[in-house]
């Protein structure tokens, strides 16, 4: 039988004056994550773009739950989108679409 | 009981109390409870007595800290016994072989920094190890060249930060991340330092440890010694005079 594949949502802000297109933003941290780990690694990490809120700068992305600490290394590795500097802090990282909004309601 | 988070290498220009209030400010709001930048060795007390009033006011423990940069052991010598009792963490700047030596063997020295990204300049090997192990020296790895750095520089670094790490574990010394942050945005939050510490194989305790416990016990054992009623380690003056009776 297939094993379920476990996924882990995580809400990040875009910390800057700049506003970004969610092109940008996640070109930049797929980059962050080839360079980290290359080809290999960055296939394993199933990253994808839920949610973004250009104005905010919040973004909610899911990635394998086996490689959050890669993904979230590569997100600390942000330092510039379009060569404008910029941060990118984890919220909040959760195993539900549900529980991500949860926690994120009663963090703000 | 929820994990304590320090930074012990902010480095903001002490000149512009805006940034540096920005960026006490933003450590507060990534988690941080402890916060620590090197003071000029000119009234170190002065610079401290600021932070420590802005830190107040950001809701965060401020550690005194003095980067000292000797240019011989003889120096560094003469500064430790000039600066030990005046600030609370005591980091040494190691430029040369015979200087980061010394650091390593002397008692006072709280933390081991090696600045340069050119390996060959980094002295932290296995006789440093075992100097640092038998004191209560630490090892202190920035993150901001980690984020910085690109290409094969970055690559070289990774490779000497993965070098010292596994001889800092295998002679027990203790490892402190900083973020050795000169503005905001070079600022992270602890658990995005302990993945970025995983680039170079620190396990997740240790790595967590390396931004929360260590640097935490660093403060917190010489904030005992610096208490006029320390007498050694494990002894303290509980009453004196006419109460001891």
């Amino acid at each position: 039988m297939k094993a379920k594949v476990r996924r882990r949502y995580l809400a990040l802000k875009i910390d800057s004056n700049e506003k970004f297109e969610s092109k940008e933003f996640m070109d930049t941290v797929w980059n962050n994550l080839l360079r980290l780990y290359g080809e290999y690694g960055a296939s394993k990490a199933g990253l994808t773009l839920v949610d973004y809120d250009m104005e905010k700068g919040l973004a909610v992305i899911r990635a394998a739950h086996t490689e959050v600490e890669k993904v979230r290394a590569a997100i600390a590795s942000v330092t510039e989108i379009n060569t404008k500097p910029v941060a990118v802090h984890v919220l909040t990282i959760s195993g539900s679409l549900k529980t991500l909004r949860r926690k994120l309601r009663t963090t703000a | 009981m929820k994990r304590r988070f320090a930074d012990l290498h902010l480095q903001p220009n002490l000149d512009n109390m805006e940034q540096t209030k920005a960026m006490i400010m933003k450590a507060s709001e990534l988690g941080y409870s402890l916060v620590a930048a090197p003071l000029p060795t000119f009234s170190p007390e002065n610079f401290a007595q600021k932070l420590r009033a802005t830190c107040h006011e950001a809701k965060v423990d401020f550690a005194s800290r003095l980067d000292l940069k000797p240019k011989t052991a003889k120096e560094l010598l003469h500064q430790l016994r000039k600066f030990r009792r005046e600030v609370e963490i005591i980091a040494v700047v190691c430029d040369s072989k015979a200087v980061a030596r010394q650091a390593a063997k002397d008692h006072r020295v709280d933390i081991l920094s090696f600045p340069t990204v050119d390996p060959r300049r980094r002295f932290f090997d296995r006789a440093e190890a075992e100097l640092a192990s038998n004191s209560l020296a630490a090892l202190e790895i920035d993150v901001k060249p980690l984020i910085t750095l690109k290409g094969p520089a970055k690559i070289r670094l990774l490779f000497t930060l993965r070098r010292e790490a596994a001889i800092a574990k295998e002679f027990h010394v203790p490892i402190v991340v900083s973020s050795g942050a000169t503005n905001e945005l070079f600022m992270r939050k602890p658990l995005e330092m302990a993945a970025l510490a995983s680039l170079f194989d620190l396990d997740k305790p240790t790595a967590l440890n390396a931004v929360s416990k260590t640097p935490l016990t660093i403060v917190k054992r010489n904030r005992e010694k610096l208490n006029p009623n320390f007498i050694a380690p494990g002894i303290r003056l509980v009453r004196k005079g006419s109460d001891c009776l």
